[in-house]
């Protein structure tokens, strides 16, 4: 069993939770994730650690409510409890002074990024963020991700605040601007991590993207989580998350993906049903 | 009691035939995920027990990896005395319910059982069984002796059969032992892979209880080389010694094109999703597995993890179960009785078959595969006659849902986060194999990261070496090996 210590609504259906986790709390490593269990007869899902504090003996992790699991887990308050937590999993991003970085949140990928580009900032980069969201209201990590860039833009959807657009034509304007980018990190929807590979592919910009396929156990032994990379099977809880972005094969990443669409939905609306509590947010 | 086993010739005994186990109907077994044998009754037991001739030069015991005073404990049967029987087997194996279950006897105790010349082996793996069970059923648990503390403390990874066999005779020895283990599950294969209706949870949990109250202390939720090293096991928490049981790791996949698609899925992923997350019960457990209802499923591979598969597909519902195997089916690798219950159970088997490709829509779901027929060409090199496609016999299989069964890799983890353990080209850890200590001291490995995928026996065998081992070593007594 794992303690909440704290826990906070950044934005409507996306909290960040602080958990007693001590081991995981020493090893981590930006990029790395934990695997969650909220209950008994309850699924593993991934999570990235977004932050961790090892004197305290705890990690952060920012869920965004996606389906049942991370709806439960958006529920619980300090003092509650999740029956597992393990790790820390994958590979660490892989950290040094490119020169200059961008790194790339779309929605809750944001938080997936942020322990990245806090790394990135910390091994010397010049370090730029580009955060998008549908809308003002979703704008998540804005100051968190202030502390650890020397340039940061916001972008919104609709306009409502900071850019207006996608987080791709903020990339593509700083490209076209002459500035000598060495280093991109994307993380967020497919589409949107496509995007960034389409974006920066003609200027040979190394890309990083991580992937987000289903996990079961996460320690490497289903084969649940393979990915094809540059025509090559990868297995994303223990070769990745992160992979060149210019050779993932995100079609085949998204239609896998959809494997449990039925029953995903199946599950999130017998939960709904069992709660009919209004998500706060 | 019919005959008396003191005063019965051995004629008399060569007449009883072998007592057939008692089973569920297959046509009622294949829609559920009870078990299928139901256990010999203490009658049958002893009639069984009655057929074991005492041979002067018992050869069963050589055929058991784990050299269980075969004899012996089935003499304590024949006399009715079957608490005897489980205290005779637990000075050998501290798992007889399990291997009862799932040792492929006909390879080993039962394979050079003398009777077996001329008639059926003695059952020797069913008398296993039930004197675990009855150990179990009847509460009167054999708990161990324990030798006084001696103070060393032993860190086990990984709680498959390796790990739990090597952790209850550190115990006994007076050791502190400490167990951690991966998964949120403790148990390892016999767990995650092994189905509920080969071989019950319950069994498993209830050795679990026995080996809790010996003091062993277990650890979920600990991957060890990403949550805590080897190093660190050793350095900073005090272990004076450690034992490596991970199990095998990656599957492989064929590489065939195709295999990407949406429905095909590794024998690991669906046994764990269906025995490890309960996936059988969702919704009610939240861990959704593929809908195989009115479905065709194939598996590839002939294997025991093949049959538990595809036995596993028909009891979700599968309309047709395939099982697609490029050799025959006296090549295949599974327990004997495995294949025969899954023929039972309506499994359709398609032998001397490869697949060359899978087929999907434009969603990029399965659809078919398409297979190619084989025929049994010239013997090769290890007399074994090897398949041949067979020219223009090309055709499409439709399915829904494709599970590959052909084996796995080695979990790297444990090379990547001790760089001083040496591993084969295979990534199996080496060791000497008399004393199972790695090429790191006081480091010790056995079960299938040293092996590749084996047998449960083998690796509670493995457990117990390095656990005697360990044992010599911590007490300063330890005889020097040096053939590797
Ligand atoms: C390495 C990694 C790191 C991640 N980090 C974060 C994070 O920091 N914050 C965050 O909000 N989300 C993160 N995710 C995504 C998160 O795991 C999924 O949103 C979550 O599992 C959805 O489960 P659910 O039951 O709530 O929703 P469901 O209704 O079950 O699923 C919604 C969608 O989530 C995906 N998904 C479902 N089950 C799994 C699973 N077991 N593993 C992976 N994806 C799944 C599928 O694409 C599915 O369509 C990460 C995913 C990965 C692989
Ligand atoms: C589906 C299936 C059916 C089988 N049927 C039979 C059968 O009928 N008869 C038979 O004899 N054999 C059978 N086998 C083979 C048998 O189960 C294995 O040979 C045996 O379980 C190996 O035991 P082990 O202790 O080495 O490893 P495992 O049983 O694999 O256990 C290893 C444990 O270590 C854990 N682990 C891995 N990495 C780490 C880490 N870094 N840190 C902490 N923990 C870790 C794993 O989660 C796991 O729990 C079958 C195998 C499968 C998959
Ligand atoms: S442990 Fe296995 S091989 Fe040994 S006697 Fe029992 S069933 Fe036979
Ligand atoms: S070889 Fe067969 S008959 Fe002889 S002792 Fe062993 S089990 Fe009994
Ligand atoms: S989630 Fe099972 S191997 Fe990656």
């Amino acid at each position: 069993m794992y303690r909440i210590v704290s826990a906070i609504f950044l934005a409507e259906n996306i909290k960040k939770i602080e958990i007693e986790a001590p081991r995981i709390a020493k090893k981590r490593k930006a990029g790395q994730f934990v695997m969650l269990r909220n209950e008994a007869n309850g699924e593993r899902f991934p999570l990235t650690i977004a932050d961790s504090d090892p004197e305290k003996g705890t990690i952060t992790i920012i869920a965004q409510g996606a389906g049942k699991s991370t709806r439960e887990l958006n529920r619980k308050e300090v003092g509650d409890t999740i029956a597992d937590v393990v790790g820390p999993l994958g590979t660490p991003s892989h950290i040094e002074n490119f020169g200059t970085a961008v790194s790339i949140g779309g929605g809750v990928g944001t938080a997936i990024a942020y322990p990245t580009a806090a790394a990135l900032k910390q091994a010397g980069n010049y370090v730029i963020t580009i955060n998008g969201a549908r809308n003002k209201d979703l704008v998540i990590l804005e100051e968190e991700m202030k502390a650890v860039s020397d340039e940061a833009y916001i972008t919104t959807d609709d306009g409502s605040y900071g850019f207006s657009g996608f987080v791709t034509q903020k990339l593509q304007e700083l490209i076209d601007s002459g500035r000598k980018i060495d280093f991109v990190l994307a993380i967020g929807p497919i589409p949107m991590m496509k995007a960034v590979a389409e974006v920066t592919r003609p200027y040979n910009i190394r890309t990083m993207v991580s992937l987000n396929p289903i996990m079961i156990d996460g320690t490497g032994m289903c084969g649940g989580c393979r990915v094809t990379v540059d025509n090559q099977i990868k297995f994303a809880c223990v070769d990745g998350p992160e992979f060149d972005a210019h050779l993932v094969d995100f079609k085949n990443l998204s239609d896998r993906n959809r494997i449990y669409l039925h029953e995903e939905k199946q599950s999130d609306e017998a939960f709904a049903h069992k709660c009919r509590l209004p998500q706060h947010t | 009691m019919i005959m008396d086993a003191r005063n019965i010739t051995t004629k008399e005994r060569l007449a009883i035939p072998r007592q057939e186990m008692p089973a569920q109907d297959p046509d009622i077994r294949k829609g559920n995920f009870q078990e299928v044998h139901l256990g010999l009754t203490p009658e049958l037991a002893q009639m069984e027990a009655l057929r074991c001739i005492q041979c002067k030069d018992p050869v069963c015991i050589a055929g058991c990896p784990v050299n269980i005073k075969i004899d012996q404990f089935i003499k304590l049967i024949a006399e009715g005395n079957f608490m005897g029987a489980v205290r005779k087997i637990k000075e050998d194996n501290v798992l007889p319910a399990i291997c009862g279950r799932v040792c492929p006897q006909e390879d080993q105790c039962e394979k050079v059982c003398v009777i077996g010349k001329k008639r059926e082996p003695v059952a020797i793996g069913n008398l296993e069984r039930f004197v675990g069970d009855y150990e179990r059923l009847t509460g009167q648990r054999v708990d161990p002796e324990m030798e006084p503390p001696t103070g060393k403390k032993v860190a086990i990874i990984g709680s498959g059969p390796a790990g739990l066999s090597c952790a209850n005779d550190l115990a006994r020895f007076g050791h502190k032992v400490v167990v951690f283990e991966a998964l949120h599950e403790l148990g390892g294969v016999l767990m995650y892979g092994i189905p509920e209706f080969r071989l019950p949870k319950e069994i498993v949990r209830d050795e679990l209880d026995g080996l809790r109250r010996m003091g062993i202390e277990f650890r979920t939720d600990v991957v060890v080389g990403r949550t805590i090293t080897i190093d660190e096991l050793m350095e900073e928490e005090g272990f004076d010694a450690v034992f490596i049981g991970v199990g095998a790791g990656l599957p492989w996949f064929m590489g065939i094109p195709g295999e990407n698609l949406v429905g095909v899925l590794s024998a690991n992923e669906f046994l764990t999703r269906v025995n490890l997350m309960k996936a059988y019960a969702f919704p009610s457990s939240d861990t959704p597995v593929f809908d195989c209802k009115g479905k065709s499923v194939a598996v590839f591979g002939g294997g025991n993890t093949a049959m538990d598969a595809v036995r596993t597909a028909k009891r979700l519902g599968a309309k047709h179960a395939y099982i697609v195997y490029r050799r025959s089916e006296a090549e295949m690798p599974a327990r004997e009785e495995e294949i025969h219950h899954a023929q039972k159970e309506g499994i359709e088997f398609l032998l001397l078959n490869i697949p060359l490709e899978f087929i999907g829509d434009e969603k990029a779901w399965l659809t078919g595969v398409k297979c190619q027929k084989m025929e049994l060409g010239e013997p090769d090199d290890s007399g074994r006659r090897k398949p041949v496609p067979v020219e223009g016999s090309e055709y499409l299989l439709p399915i829904d849902m494709a599970v590959i069964s052909i084996g796995n890799g080695s979990n790297p983890l444990i090379k990547q986060t001790t760089p001083d353990i040496e591993v084969s080209r295979k990534d199996t850890i080496v060791v000497n194999v008399n004393t199972m200590e790695t090429s790191k001291e006081n480091v010790y490995a056995g079960g299938d990261i040293v092996t590749g995928g084996a047998t449960v026996i083998l690796a509670m065998g493995a457990g117990r070496t390095a656990a005697a081992a360990i044992n010599e070593k911590l007490a300063g007594t330890a005889k020097h090996y040096n053939e590797w």
